[in-house]
């Protein structure tokens, strides 16, 4: 433990544009050398707690209130682990393809979120410009990026009704239920989707260009901002084919060698392990084999990208490869390139919403499925930040008895961490603490574009540290338990 | 001798039968009385307080009051619509309601007088009641946290299914549905196709494994609200 004695304490708090609340601190000596910096998550959630003694199939429409950023995914996520408890193996091509469409919608919706409203302004104003400017209504008063900002706006929008006409709302639905969904998909809506498509084909597409050629254009400082060598997990499917909604878990490390592949959604805890720190309320997941310290590893875009053999659509799919290329077909470690394989996934989204709307088993065919119920189930899928991990245990009377949640966030607690640290040492140490360097650590951190509202899941295992300090600063006393 | 019976609800000229009720001519007439613990196939039961009219100045429960010739009922005032908004507003506080995931959402009768009425949010602090849960019947789950008394179980199960599984037991804010049985629902004759199931207008009595198979936008209240298909027999007349 560092002793903080002479050591002058900054803080940023909020962080500001990322889902949830979160703060970092930074310990500092008199000649402003950071001694330690850290992401805290200073929310509680509890969701794994309450949602026991509820009925299995409120399950997947309780669970979601978690976020009102990707509800979708725990939604999806959670009817994904009942679908196995109900013993629904395999779904209904209507369950199915509804549930899939559900979720492209989710996350073009999400990247589109993240990438225009929440990052932009730092790429395109620059790290350290006028925070005043440096927003998204900054981008729409500026009119070289009004137009930029306006196409933002509707492909969220678009993905927001993708969802609506999938789960009933925009936020918290309800159309995904143990064993398939509640709806088809009428030829009038489809038909409203299918005539924006090649619009948000296009937009998706400029803004992917956007992207690309800023990270180009400035290679040389983003490389090693933020950036350090991480394994990588995601799911794939079993071909290795990038699959966002379904599959198995694979996770390389940073140099693309396998650690694991195939593994089932029912063996994640044989992989997976947590570890619970005393400074924050989100834990630090870990490659079982690895242990703690070499364990950790990367999720989301960037993940995915690296995971993946192909992605199954074509203008993804050539973007992947020339992504690839970057970085001479190894993985790619660059933290800030997170933005760049989002927006290759937000184009490969809007490519399957387009495959899937022209599915006629959309509009026909039963909705559901069941067979031979079980007692415990698991459901990972690829939610717009990361995989994501659902598992409970259910009694007999139909009632939920366990919960456990990894959430995306939280598979990349250390590695964003890590990028504090990186960014701190890199451009605060030894400087003067100004407003524009402080925003580079939280752009380190919007790299990863974190929920922390759904992220926070350490109840009954928090370890606790208390410390009583005098009115200078020296510590008196302290307790902790369970650290 | 003619037993048709004319009286006035807020100043309208309706025309009822020797033996109805205030709710009864009022709904026939196409003027809604809003209300919970009534139901159509039940008798009356004058609990829940919420068709509370003022029948010649005097405050009664339309549901069980009679009408009679001349009577001046008033309906729609200012001071009754307060005393119902109050009512529902207790009965929010008074349980755990959380519609947000809620499987009646969208058919739940308290939910939709909540939304006609206009209520955001209770005025009454919340008072988070430990209520349990019974799972223990096969097809039937009990949420009590939900349960707002209205006794329509009691009615349903004594009257209609004949078997009186449900009962009120303990007073005032204990009072709760008790069961006949000594401890799990289970162990009653209740079956998923009985009417105490049916007549649950909140999401208390629900049939296991149901939950969300009526989409958003497909449920009972999703765009009319609760009360406008016996409004629609006025306009029609």
């Amino acid at each position: 433990m560092i002793s903080q004695k002479g050591l002058r304490r900054v803080v940023i708090e909020p962080v500001t544009r990322v889902e949830g609340h979160g703060k970092v601190s930074l310990l500092l000596d008199e000649k402003n050398h950071v001694k330690q910096a850290r992401l805290h998550i200073v929310e509680f959630r509890g969701f794994e707690r309450f949602v026991q003694g509820r009925p299995y199939w409120e399950v997947p429409v309780l669970v979601q209130r978690l976020c009102g950023i990707c509800p979708v995914s725990h939604h999806l996520a959670a009817a994904k682990a009942m679908d196995m408890l109900i013993g629904a193996d395999e779904l209904t091509p209507a369950g199915e393809k509804m549930r899939r469409l559900m979720h492209y919608g989710q996350t073009l919706q999400s990247h589109a979120l993240h990438f225009f409203h929440l990052v932009s302004p730092d790429l395109l104003f620059g790290f350290d410009a006028d925070p005043k400017i440096r927003n998204v209504i900054g981008l729409a008063i500026t009119p070289k990026y009004k137009d930029l900002a306006v196409q933002g706006v509707m492909l969220r929008k678009y993905g927001q009704e993708i969802i609506k006409a999938t789960a009933g709302k925009k936020i918290h639905g309800t159309g995904a239920v143990p064993g398939g969904i509640n709806k088809h998909l009428s030829e009038q809506e489809r038909d409203v989707f299918l005539e924006d498509i090649d619009q948000m084909l296009d937009w998706a597409v400029a803004a992917l260009e956007l992207c690309k050629s800023y990270t180009r254009d400035n290679l040389a400082k983003l490389k090693d901002f933020g950036s350090f060598p991480s394994n990588h997990l995601s799911i794939v499917r079993e071909d290795g084919c990038m699959d966002l909604y379904d599959g198995k878990l694979r996770a390389i490390d940073a140099d693309g060698k396998m650690i694991f592949d195939q593994v089932e959604a029912r063996d994640y805890f044989k992989y997976i392990q947590e570890e619970v720190r005393s400074w924050s309320y989100m834990k630090f997941p870990f490659i079982s084999k690895l242990g703690p310290r070499e364990g950790w590893y990367r999720v989301g875009p960037l993940a995915r990208i690296n995971c993946c053999d192909y992605i199954d659509t074509e203008i993804a799919e050539k973007e992947r490869k020339e992504f690839m290329a970057l970085t001479d077909g190894k993985p790619n470690n660059i933290t800030m390139c997170y933005h760049w394989a989002r927006m290759i996934e937000t184009v490969h989204a809007v490519e399957k919403i387009e495959q899937l709307l022209n599915d006629p088993d959309l509009q026909a065919g039963d909705l559901v499925t069941r067979g031979e119920r079980r007692d415990e189930c698991m459901g990972i899928l690829e939610a717009p930040r990361g995989t994501l991990f659902h598992h409970y245990r259910v009694n007999e009377q139909d009632q939920v008895t366990m919960a456990n949640l990894i959430v995306s966030t939280t598979n990349n607690n250390e590695p964003m961490n890590r990028a504090v640290q990186k960014v701190a040492a890199d451009y605060l140490d030894g400087n003067e603490v100004t407003e524009g360097l402080l925003n580079h650590i939280e752009v380190a951190i919007r790299a990863y574009d974190p929920c922390l509202s759904c992220a926070t899941h350490a109840i009954g295992r928090m370890p606790l540290a208390v410390e009583l300090r005098d009115a200078h600063g020296e510590l008196i006393d302290s307790r902790s338990k369970g650290a | 001798m003619s037993d048709e019976i004319t009286f006035t609800i807020d100043g309208v000229e309706v025309t009822g039968t020797q033996g109805q009720t205030i709710m009864q001519a009022a709904d026939q007439a196409g003027i809604y009385i809003p209300r919970l613990c009534w139901h159509a196939d039940l008798s009356p039961g004058g609990s829940c307080r919420v068709c509370t009219v003022k029948v010649n100045g005097r405050a009664q429960a339309a549901c069980t009051y009679p009408i009679s010739e001349g009577m001046l009922v008033q309906n729609e005032t200012d001071e009754i619509r307060e005393w119902r908004k109050s009512i529902v507003e207790m009965l929010f506080v008074e349980g755990n309601h959380f519609c947000m995931f809620c499987e009646k959402s969208g058919n739940c009768e308290l939910q939709a007088m909540a939304y006609r009425f206009g209520i955001a949010t209770p005025r009454y602090p919340y008072m988070f009641p430990q209520r349990d849960v019974d799972a223990s019947h096969p097809d039937v789950f009990i949420d009590r946290n939900r349960c707002i008394l209205c006794g329509r179980c009691v009615r349903a199960s004594r009257d209609v299914d004949g078997k009186n599984i449900f009962q009120f037991v303990n007073r005032g804010r204990e009072t709760r549905i008790a069961i006949n049985a000594e401890a799990n629902l289970a162990d009653t004759a209740l079956s998923a196709m009985d009417k105490a199931v049916e007549v649950c207008p909140v999401g208390a009595i629900l049939r296991k494994r149901v939950g969300y198979a009526v989409p958003v936008g497909k449920r009972k209240y999703d765009h009319e609200p609760i009360g406008s298909d016996i409004e629609a027999r006025r306009a029609k007349s």
